[in-house]
């Protein structure tokens, strides 16, 4: 597909998500307390958008990943939140 | 599948489903022994099948202790010493969903004893690759794992759950890759396309998800029109949709569907 068949078939989608991306940074900026590590990840894959790298999603992935090599030495739960809280000390 | 309702099987025959392919997989709570295993294995494997027969799906399955339960290494060697007595029922297609989870050393040690019982019974290997912040990193030691493991044939294995930062990791190691489609989290029909854009069709492919959680059992029928949107032929959705997990799970002998 062309770029004029791409923007005609996601354009209003994507529109759509980066408008719920304002709302939502407009909501946390709104509220009170203090923000976390997941902000700090959040607000720095924002960036990506808007830079010149041709693999936006892939950096913006690899921005929240824990970017260590080394195995944990205990899993304490089960979950993952979204974005690397940087090392925790066991 | 055990987790969904019957509806689901209706759907998902109703959509040109083929098969189900259902890996052994953490019930959203931790199972308190082996013999619990032993029951859920006796599920996947005997009466699963029997109900998805009623709405004509073939049903096959994978069997392991899920890496969200491997912090426990004893519970993990007794469920481990059970799996061999299941391992020729006529539905089980090999080792899965292992994995890691939140990549701790106990969860490596589990996922090597898996490596090990898949190599000695010579069965085909599906991993899970962990959520979000866990991925890359757990994608790197899984591959290290089995990279390790010289019995271990790169070409029998799928690494699951690969996302835009994983995808070529897992091909470029000779593996299999498998995009999972989820509306939350893991990859959506979109970005699926997308990375098939960059890395092709060989050795690819992509699954539902059918478990308690948030998922939709019918999300590859939906990729496959999002792809006719994107203006691909038939032949190419048949090959990602179709052919590529056939090729793949035809290399265990207890694949086989009924002519159509």
């Amino acid at each position: 597909m062309n770029k004029q068949q791409l923007m005609d078939l996601y354009f209003l989608d994507a529109r759509a998500r980066l408008i719920d991306i304002a709302a939502f940074l407009d909501r946390i900026e709104r509220a009170e307390g203090t923000e976390d590590f997941r902000m700090v990840a959040f607000r720095k894959a924002v960036g990506v958008l808007s830079a010149g790298n041709k693999q936006k999603a892939r950096e913006v992935l690899m921005s929240f990943s824990d970017p260590t090599d080394k195995p944990i030495e205990k899993a304490h739960s089960k979950g993952a939140c979204g974005a690397w809280p940087g090392e925790v000390k066991s | 599948m055990v987790s969904r309702t019957t509806d689901d099987y209706i759907k998902m025959v109703t959509a040109g489903c083929a098969a189900v392919c259902e890996p052994a997989f953490w019930a959203g709570f931790d199972r308190s022994s082996a013999q619990g295993f032993y029951d859920y294995f006796c599920q996947l494997t005997e009466h699963e099948p029997k109900r998805a027969a009623k709405f004509g799906l073939p049903h096959f399955t994978w069997l392991c202790i899920n890496p969200k339960e491997s912090e426990d290494v004893k519970l993990a060697e007794d469920v481990l010493a059970i799996i061999p007595q299941f391992l020729d029922k006529p539905n089980v297609l090999g080792i899965g969903e292992i994995g890691l989870n939140k990549n701790s050393r106990n969860e490596l040690k589990v996922l090597e004893m898996h490596v090990d019982l898949a190599a000695r019974h010579n069965q085909l290997i599906l991993v899970h690759t962990p959520h979000l912040e866990d991925k890359l990193k757990g994608t790197k030691l899984i591959i290290d794992v089995l990279k390790n493991d010289k019995r271990i044939q790169p070409e029998r294995c799928i690494i699951d759950h690969v996302e835009e930062h994983t995808a070529k990791l897992a091909h470029d190691a000779g593996f299999w890759a498998g995009m999972t489609l989820y509306p939350e989290t893991k990859c959506t029909a979109a970005r699926a396309i997308d990375i098939l854009e960059y890395y092709g069709t060989d050795r690819i492919w992509m699954n539902s998800a059918c478990d308690w959680g948030i998922s939709v059992p019918l999300a590859v029928p939906y990729a496959a029109l999002e792809m006719r949107k994107r203006g691909y032929s038939a032949d190419w959705i048949d090959k990602v949709v179709y052919q590529n997990p056939i090729a793949f799970m035809k290399q265990s002998p207890r694949f086989n569907l009924p002519e159509s």
